[in-house]
């Protein structure tokens, strides 16, 4: 559809549009001193001049006083916690007199996603394929993702820890928003151009009195996009990986980080595109019983645990199950990578582990690799 | 339940009673409990006392005298089930410091006539004496934790008590992480689960109540603590702490003397 300006005052005027058609509205702002995908009511909540620092790592927020909304690059938490809650009750069974009774309670939340980035809208078209394709359809995400509307900004800025574009996941918008804006500081102005993607886009921009964009904007617009991918530093090399990484469980390196790795599951928890979940019963006193679905990670030793004990011990093996499901297996299962370069598991791992890092020296043949290099 | 209520025993050791006190502490329960559990020995509660044998005893505290040794031994002989409570019963507790010392000298010091002082030179979980069926973690032990295995044992399924990091459980209260985002030192990603992250969720490192978690790597978590620039003779203090001489905290502190 065609390209729009939103002026600044009309960003609040999207906001109101969309909580007045009953959505809720979440996005970024500062709380606990990370930047926070929340509830907002207001465009004033957002984190105006609020820029992201994250390295191996390390977090850090900086003001630069400056007017700019969306000036970082991604939060800590990613949408999965709204789309794939940490915690779900699959169902409740009671205990009444002789008998039981099962009791099924469905949220129905209308979720508007607004700043929603490239790496990130390739995540949750992952998740899509992991929980609505193929013969087991997760009923709770179906209706969630149905009835959330997405509202992607363009990225402005890069951290260290961001390598979208060699992993083919940003930092352009693929197809699948609602509505897609990018934010301008050209010449002393700022606005927003704004494109409607979807028919739900299309209702809410119809609320909006919204001018037509003109051949310059395309121009800026583009040339914004051009400079954030020369920003992005780090990179994966592609080309081969799946092959290497499966010709090689015995690579020196795999040793080498496992002495590193805490086995916390901090990685896992924040990647955007990990699903595993493992269900548990949680039982009160009366007899009632909450059977309860919530993440697990690949980290853990019960993630494995069958009869007689469990399948990997080591956490070396741990650590070669995530970065070879990520980047080789996730093929073979669901036909892309497992990773969509937003590198939350670099900053997020205490002792800043880099996966980009490692598949670089797994890539050196064992028999030529020198420890440490 | 009627009379098929399990008779329970409470026990207590070298400890501060703290544990126990978790157990009073389960007020809004309390009383369900005792409708499900016939609670036929707990001196912390009741005068009342029921004789063994007893399908269940609950042990709070460390062996650390000759007479413990004996009596641990007779408690294993008249129960079912013995489940030990908190970081003294589990790991030797706090005063398990003395176990990197020498006791003698500490009697000497501290005790006008030390020859009446009657101790063993190790302050023991209960485990190295008796076939301990499930251990409770935690300075104190968490109440939810607690009831979840008291309910476990009325059902008859394993109780669901994970031995995975403190950090799963901040990432599943959607917490910032103090360390990555403070450069606050915190044993959570070594730790073992079950406070519900309470020390992060302050804003505080996690202290290691709940002692190290299943797969702990200690020499790692050293070295970062290293790099957020804590001296060695802290991070020796940290991993001394109320789970200290339970491996690999004991052998990570050694490593740093
Ligand atoms: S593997 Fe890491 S960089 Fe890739 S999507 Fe997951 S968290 Fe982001
Ligand atoms: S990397 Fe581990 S936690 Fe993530 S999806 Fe794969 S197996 Fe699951
Ligand atoms: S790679 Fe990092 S975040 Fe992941 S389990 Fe290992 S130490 Fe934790
Ligand atoms: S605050 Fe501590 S426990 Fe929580 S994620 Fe960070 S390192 Fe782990």
């Amino acid at each position: 559809m065609e390209l729009k300006v939103l002026q600044l005052d009309q960003l609040n005027d999207l906001i109101q549009v969309l909580i007045m058609d009953d959505y809720q509205l979440i996005g970024p702002k500062v709380k606990d001193g990370v930047i926070s995908y929340d509830s907002i009511k207001s465009s004033s909540e957002l984190p105006i001049g609020i820029i992201d620092h994250q390295s191996p790592g390390k977090y850090a927020l900086q003001n630069i006083q400056s007017s700019r909304f969306f000036g970082y690059t991604v939060s800590p938490y990613s949408w999965k916690k709204y789309l794939y809650p940490p915690v779900q009750s699959l169902f409740k069974v009671n205990r009444n007199g002789k008998g039981i009774s099962f009791e099924v309670t469905n949220d129905e939340p209308r979720y508007a996603f607004l700043g929603v980035r490239g790496c990130e809208l390739n995540a949750i078209k992952i998740q899509d394929k992991i929980f609505l394709k193929g013969n087991y359809i997760d009923p709770n995400y179906k209706r969630r993702r149905e009835l959330s509307m997405i509202i992607a900004v363009e990225c402005f800025n890069t951290c260290e820890t961001c390598f979208c574009d060699s992993v083919g996941s940003g930092p352009e918008i693929p197809d699948g928003a609602d509505i897609v804006l990018t934010e301008i500081f050209e010449d002393g102005d700022h606005y927003f151009l704004a494109r409607s993607e979807t028919e739900k886009g299309q209702d809410i921009f119809n609320h909006l009195k919204l001018n037509d964009a003109d051949d310059k904007h395309v121009l800026i617009k583009d040339a914004q996009l051009e400079r954030v991918r020369t920003q992005l530093k780090r990179r994966v090399q592609t080309t081969g990986l799946k092959s290497n990484l499966m010709a090689n469980p015995d690579h020196p390196r795999w040793d080498e980080v496992a002495e590193r790795c805490l086995a916390c599951s901090n990685c896992t928890m924040v990647c955007p595109t990990c699903f595993c979940m493992t269900v548990e019963d949680v039982n009160d006193l009366d007899g009632t019983t909450d059977r309860q679905m919530r993440w697990d990670s690949c980290f853990t030793s019960e993630f494995t645990y069958i009869h007689g004990g469990n399948t990997r011990e080591s956490v070396k093996s741990r650590y070669r199950q995530w970065l070879t499901h990520k980047f080789a297996s996730w093929q073979d299962q669901f036909d892309s990578l497992g990773c969509v370069g937003c590198g939350r598991c670099i900053t997020w791992c205490p002792p800043g582990i880099d996966i980009t890092e490692e598949l670089e020296a797994l890539s050196i043949p064992s028999n030529q690799y020198k420890k440490g290099e | 339940m009627g009379n098929n209520r399990p008779k329970l025993a409470v026990w207590k050791f070298a400890s501060c009673d703290g544990c126990q006190l978790s157990l009073l502490d389960c007020e809004d329960e309390l009383l369900a409990v005792a409708e499900a559990v016939q609670i036929a020995y707990f001196p912390e509660a009741t005068r009342e006392v029921v004789e063994g044998p007893y399908d269940v005893s609950f042990v709070e505290g460390s062996v650390t005298t000759p007479h413990d040794e004996e009596r641990i031994r007779e408690i294993r002989e008249i129960s079912g089930i013995v489940i030990t409570l908190g970081a003294c019963a589990t790991s030797g507790g706090i005063q398990a410091l003395r176990n990197f010392a020498d006791v003698q000298e500490f009697t000497n010091i501290v005790y006008a006539n030390p020859q009446y002082i009657d101790t063993l030179d190790k302050s023991h979980p209960i485990s190295d004496y008796i076939k301990v069926d499930f251990e409770l973690r935690g300075c104190p032990i968490d109440k939810y934790q607690l009831l979840e295995v008291v309910i476990s044992l009325l059902a008859g399924k394993r109780p669901n008590i994970p031995t995975h990091s403190v950090c799963m459980d901040c990432k599943l209260k959607m917490n910032t992480c103090v360390l990555v985002a403070g450069n606050e030192p915190c044993l959570g990603p070594v730790t073992q689960a079950g406070c519900g992250a309470l020390c992060p969720s302050y804003n505080r490192g996690c202290y290691g109540c709940f002692g190290p978690q299943d797969s702990a790597n200690t020499d790692s978590m050293t070295e970062v603590w290293r790099h957020l620039g804590v001296a060695d003779e802290t991070i020796l203090q940290a991993f001394r702490g109320f789970n200290g001489f339970l491996e690999p905290f004991k052998g990570a502190s050694e490593r740093l003397e």
